[in-house]
């Protein structure tokens, strides 16, 4: 199985306020009753971006300026909550790239590195910054360089992120899906199988 | 110099380094549910393979259940997922505890009841509250469904390794403080991404003294404060529970359980971290907003933003507290609830009822108050039958309902209506989690959600009963 190396991604950007926002928030429980994940990416952050009345809110991802943006900017912790794939899967669908956060939960970080989008994670002044260049012109181009883990805007802007080491080396070489991987230790997985009393 | 629990179980199930610098980790154990797997198995079907080891597979169905009437959702989508899963654990041969089975229920609930749970194991679902088959000295990890995929494909998954935080709290539990107080309080000390990065080892007198039940409240939230898992290590009480269990073999017990014993972290482990917490500053404790570490004792204030210490802190109050509607500076005890909620995967089992039933004789469900109690699985609905459990509540004005995930989340017919209050024993209180986008979650233990019940609105059970001094 052969995989397109990511080495980056690019586009126009939306900020997404708010720090801990959770994968309920990002795709409500009631859009997981589906047995594919196809048709998720309108859902995404649903119950924020429409009211009781299902009128559109004032979110940004509603805001026709940002529209068309495949970069999601965001704050701490971003990904918290339930293990859901439904939610990188939903964004994956909407049309994101990449993201970068202060921050970012561990089962969402996993599951986003292996639908091949990376997540950087930039100090809190450097999201402020990037977040102040879209909105001042919301045509600015964001590009993530996975290899050299930096962030530079068409503006100019060029700052430092980090990843772990494995997701970019996972991301850069083509083995954001570890399946083929997995499958080629198998003569280890019998041995290891055998070894353990409980299996 | 010794190893932690979660070390030696690592070590032990490591089957290799793979090229990006991650662990190739066996997982022995799988469980498996209707919401995370049919995809799992599409993935499965289009890449032409083969389930590796179906007899390490178990699969349930919890969330999408109704809780009346169980077998048979009005929800076409409901109904849908539970025909994909049973269709997907028949084409592969993988071990199905069915509605029909007596044994269903939330996969949390029913894995330790079988007995499937053991010390030193992996286990690995496609469910973030995985963490809470550590309470049996298990390291157990929620994973996305891509990688319910690679575990099913291969029975191995590509992971980074963890820290490990001890956290070790001692001395005496004051009456009326539970474990799901205990777990509150660890999340609202440390924070919901203070254990990014760690698997927490639960340590110390009180987590001693905590039945296996008790545990798992501990465990199951584990993922609320960051962190990937959550473990006890294993003892008595761990081989009492395990004997006799279904998927426990006892031809060689005294062999298995010197064995199981033996994962316990070593008396020179060393540890990333250690937190020290003394039980007698725990008091029962509440969530205000909406992240589980917005916690406060039930005799404080909700926060002021104008008094919180940074900038962003006063921001994520004000969003909080504009989501709740609650007051700022005001006390939590007396806000008015609409709903309760008994079950889910954090307290719906044998001992959370019996507790609550122990006190509810004599008491009424306040006028205009909902009030479902949910057992964790059928088994536990059995067991509770027999101890009259269900009469209690019923006459105390509850409704007692089948086993599922229940009002834990919003898919299946228990929902929260507009922006109804709830108090509940589940674990979750995100924007939206009950089931309705402006619906609002205050989590606490099941004494406190009766007590909330009682009064039609938050208050310290310790007022509204008369406990007795624990045993
Ligand atoms: S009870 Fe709640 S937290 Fe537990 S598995 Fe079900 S939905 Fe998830």
């Amino acid at each position: 199985m052969s995989l397109a190396p990511i080495t980056q991604v690019s586009g126009r950007a939306v900020y997404i306020p708010g720090a801990d926002i959770d994968t309920d928030r990002i795709i409500p429980a009631r859009f997981m009753k589906c047995i594919t994940f196809d048709g998720l990416g309108e859902f995404a952050f649903f119950d924020v971006r429409f009211d009781e009345h299902g009128q559109p809110t004032a979110h940004p991802l509603n805001d026709p300026r940002f529209a068309g943006a495949s970069i999601l900017l965001a704050g701490a912790n971003f990904g918290c909550g339930s293990s859901r794939e439904h939610a990188p899967q939903s964004l994956r669908k909407y049309g994101f790239d990449g993201i970068i956060a202060e921050s970012f939960a561990e089962i969402f970080f996993g599951n986003s590195t292996t639908l091949a989008m990376p997540c950087v994670i930039a100090s809190a002044a450097d999201v402020a910054a990037l977040r102040a260049a879209v909105a001042a012109d919301p045509a600015t181009l964001l590009t993530i360089d996975v290899m050299a883990l930096r962030v530079r805007s068409s503006g100019g802007l060029d700052i430092p992120v980090t990843m772990p080491e494995s997701a970019r080396e996972a991301l850069v070489s083509g083995r954001w899906d570890p399946i083929q991987e997995l499958l080629d230790n198998v003569a280890a997985i019998d041995a290891k199988a055998a070894a353990l009393h409980y299996v | 110099m010794g190893k932690s629990l979660f070390q030696k179980v690592w070590d032990t199930h490591r089957v290799g380094t793979l090229a990006d610098g991650r662990t190739q980790l066996f997982i022995g154990t799988h469980l498996i549910h209707e919401v995370t797997s049919p995809q799992a198995f599409g993935m499965l079907r289009d890449l032409g393979l083969q389930v590796k080891f179906p007899q390490r597979t178990f699969a349930t169905v919890d969330h999408i259940v109704p809780t009346r009437n169980q077998s048979a959702p009005q929800d076409p989508l409901a109904a849908a997922m539970m025909t994909a899963l049973r269709d997907n654990v028949t084409e592969f041969g993988i071990t199905y505890f069915d509605l029909a089975s007596g044994k269903q229920g939330v996969v949390h609930v029913v894995g330790p009841e079988q007995g499937i749970t053991q010390p030193g194991t992996t286990i690995a679902c496609g469910d973030s509250h995985t963490a809470t088959h550590g309470a049996f000295g298990a390291i157990a990890f929620g994973i996305g469904t891509t990688q319910v995929r690679d575990v099913l494909a291969t029975q191995t998954l590509a992971l980074e390794t963890l820290k490990v935080r001890r956290i070790e709290v001692s001395g005496q539990l004051p009456p009326g403080v539970y474990a799901k107080d205990v777990i509150l309080h660890i999340i609202r000390l440390l924070g919901a991404r203070g254990g990014i990065g760690y698997a927490y080892e639960y340590a110390g007198e009180v987590f001693e003294r905590m039945s296996m039940e008790e545990r798992m409240t501990v465990c199951n939230m584990s993922i609320e404060g960051g962190a990937r898992c959550g473990y006890v290590n294993p003892d008595a009480k761990t081989l009492a529970y395990l004997r006799d269990r279904p998927y426990v073999d006892m031809t060689d017990f005294e062999t298995t359980a010197a064995r199981w014993l033996a994962w316990a972290s070593d008396a020179d482990a060393v540890y990333d971290d250690l937190v020290r917490i003394d039980a007698a500053t725990i008091e029962p404790t509440v969530t205000w907003g909406i992240s589980p570490d917005q916690g406060i004792a039930i005799s404080e204030t909700i926060p002021d933003p104008d008094r919180a210490p940074t900038q962003q802190e006063k921001d994520s109050i004000l969003e909080a507290l504009a989501y709740m509607k609650l007051p700022a500076g005001a006390p939590i005890k007396g806000v008015a609830i609409d709903v309760a909620f008994i079950g889910s995967c954090t307290n719906g089992r044998l001992s959370d009822f019996r507790e609550v039933a122990r006190y509810l004789r004599g008491h009424q469900v306040a006028p205009g108050v909902t009030a479902l109690a949910v057992p964790g699985s059928q088994i536990v609905a059995a067991l509770c039958e027999q101890e009259g459990l269900p009469q209690i509540f019923r006459a105390a004005g509850f409704e007692w309902r089948d086993a599922g995930c229940s009002m834990c989340l919003a898919m299946n017919p228990d929902k929260l209506v507009g922006d109804q209050l709830c108090a509940s024993s589940s674990n979750r209180n995100f924007k939206g989690r009950q089931g309705s986008s402006t619906g609002r979650t205050v989590l606490m233990s099941p004494l406190m959600v009766a007590a909330a019940a009682i009064r039609g609105s938050i208050a310290d059970a310790r007022e509204v009963f008369a406990l007795e001094p624990r045993a």
